[in-house]
């Protein structure tokens, strides 16, 4: 009997050792062992033949890891079970250089069209307009390499960001128009979702593939700010040790800022998919930080308009930072989705979210009523248009979120219902963002 | 009879779905009922079973429960839901429809066979 427990000892540190396999499936694999083992016994098995029996109709471990990786993607999106540890760093070690490569092709096509437009001395509005063309088709096409893209999808990539050169090209706008303005930032939505297509190898219809970039975007933003706190530091540094010794550190910022800011877009790509360890341990924390935070700030805002209301205070500025806070909330909400473990039950941290979540719902509530009564005494405008839509949009998910989001909480519903409603919720951004580069300029004639 | 792994994958959801209508069980009892309903003819690797399980709870076909009998072992036991019955029912459709039409188009070489083979 002693050997048994021996056995069944070893057999738990060499399961347990598995990143996918959780400590409480462990608690029911070994009870599955040992019912199996008491079977065993009890049709005359010795327990050192019944203990192999039992394991060898347990699986072999890799298949097994595998399964439960596979189910378990959120505790271990790294996947390092399925190539090994150890291959990992030479991996990293071979992506580096094409990697690089595409970050240097980004880094140089930024440069020339910097050039060619003599920026800063003059600032064409072309330059705005295309910057993010000539950077995520890089950070796409490295995807599409990396992902082996068929043919047809590729096809499908490299057409859309043609798509996209025409359609905020052949537009005739006007000097300084707000509908342009607008246009070049939704373009970026569009654009980083063709970048989604490539991360997500053109499997569209795959919910788990969408929450991986959900949670590649969060992972990556986070990278990317890192690298611009540090070049930002070096800058700095450079410009004060430079400046004295007569050489002019703003000539050199006119170089490195733009070739690094679009590199680093890849290098930080790079990273999110090879240094996962890392910000593994990180994300979730600044998450768990910042959730709280914001759910605090929007419960007072909601608080505080709610009862001086929006009044004269209401101008297009704050319209903004609120569109712009909504869509942060949503991130952290959405990041936070998808760096949660699912197999959990519903606990403080969904709670706070749904704080979050029913604070920016007033606000946005709020925000939607003040801008009726605006268009209605004012009338239309650009800017109002886009600023509704997406208003309207993030009511829509918001209300929906909370409503799954307090089923889950009152344990009526499940995790995957609220992560399957924002999943299946993206495109509709992509769509409404493609409007408003395609169709509201010439709706409101480019003004 | 080696019954193809695809299948088998294929089926192991509404088995188990099936298994569970029958009323709240833990994955080994889970496991021996699969083989006395194909009387050995499934052969499942039992750690599958468990991912397989935990796939059903986050969509919300089963519900979870540490238990204790009396005389026992401490396991985890999974409940079908009211979804999960809706799934089942699902599934049944789609099985049958396919074990239909496999029937028709089988129907007359099998019972053939049947004469042939004096049975």
């Amino acid at each position: 009997m002693e050997s048994l427990e021996l056995q069944i000892a070893e057999w738990r540190s060499f399961v347990g050792r598995q990143p996918a396999v959780g400590g409480r499936d462990m608690e029911e694999l070994e009870t599955h062992l040992r019912d199996q083992v008491a079977d065993l016994n009890a049709a005359g098995l010795a327990d050192d033949e019944a203990f192999l029996v039992a394991v060898k109709r347990m699986g072999g471990l890799d298949v097994l890891s595998r399964e439960f990786a596979r189910e378990h993607s959120g505790r271990l999106w790294r996947q390092l079970v399925l190539s090994g540890a150890e291959d990992d760093a030479a991996a990293v070690d071979n992506r580096w250089p094409e990697a690089l490569l595409f970050a240097v092709g980004a880094a140089v096509a930024i440069q020339i069209a910097r050039v060619v437009a003599a920026f800063p001395e003059e600032e064409p509005a072309w330059l705005f307009r295309n910057a993010i063309l000539l950077v995520l088709p890089f950070l796409a096409g490295w995807f599409a390499r990396r992902r082996q893209l068929p043919r047809r999808q590729s096809l499908v990539l490299a057409g859309s960001f043609l798509a996209a050169a025409v359609a905020i090209n052949v537009y005739p706008w006007g000097d300084g128009g707000t509908t342009q303005g607008l246009a070049t930032v939704h373009l970026l939505v569009v654009l980083w979702f063709v970048v989604a297509y490539a991360y997500i190898g053109g499997d569209v219809a795959s919910h788990e593939k969408r929450m991986d970039f959900v949670r590649f975007s969060g992972e990556w933003f986070i990278y990317y700010v890192l690298i611009a706190l540090g070049g930002g530091v070096l800058m700095a540094l450079t410009a004060g040790i430079l400046g004295p010794a007569g050489i002019d550190a703003e000539r050199i910022a006119e170089w490195v800022i733009p070739s690094g800011a679009a590199g680093a877009v890849i290098v930080a790509a790079l990273l999110v998919e090879s240094k996962q360890r890392v910000v593994e341990n990180m994300a979730p924390v600044l998450t768990m930080l910042f959730t709280p935070l914001f759910a605090v700030m929007l419960t007072v805002a909601a608080f505080a308009y709610a009862l001086t209301g929006f009044g004269r205070a209401f101008d297009r500025e704050l319209l903004g930072l609120f569109d712009v806070l909504m869509v942060v909330v949503l991130g952290l909400v959405l990041y936070g989705m998808s760096a949660r473990d699912r197999s959990k039950p519903p606990g403080w941290m969904d709670r706070i979210q749904l704080v979050a979540v029913v604070g920016a719902l007033l606000l946005d509530v709020m925000v939607l009523v003040s801008m009726a009564t605006r268009i209605g005494d004012l009338g239309l405008t650009a800017n109002r248009v886009a600023a509704l839509g997406l208003n309207l949009l993030l009511l829509v998910n918001l209300a929906m979120t909370a409503w799954l989001s307090f089923r889950f909480l009152s344990e009526r519903g499940t995790f995957h219902r609220v992560e399957r409603w924002q999943t299946a919720y993206l495109p509709v951004f992509a769509v409404w963002a493609a409007a408003v580069v395609v169709v509201l300029p010439p709706a409101f004639s480019f003004a | 009879m080696q019954i193809d792994k695809d299948l088998v994958a294929a089926s192991a959801t509404p088995m188990v779905l099936a298994i569970l209508a029958e009323g709240s069980n833990y994955g080994y009892a889970i496991l021996k009922r699969v083989r006395e309903l194909s009387e050995g003819e499934l052969e499942w690797t039992d750690g599958m079973l468990y991912p397989l399980l935990h796939r059903l709870d986050r969509f919300g076909f089963v519900t979870t429960e540490w238990r204790t009998p009396p005389e026992g072992r401490r396991r985890k036991y999974y409940a079908l839901t009211d979804e999960g019955h809706a799934a089942l029912a699902e599934q049944k459709r789609q099985w049958v429809t396919v074990t239909r039409a496999l029937g028709d188009v089988w129907g007359g070489g099998l019972s053939q066979l049947a004469v042939q083979g004096g049975i």
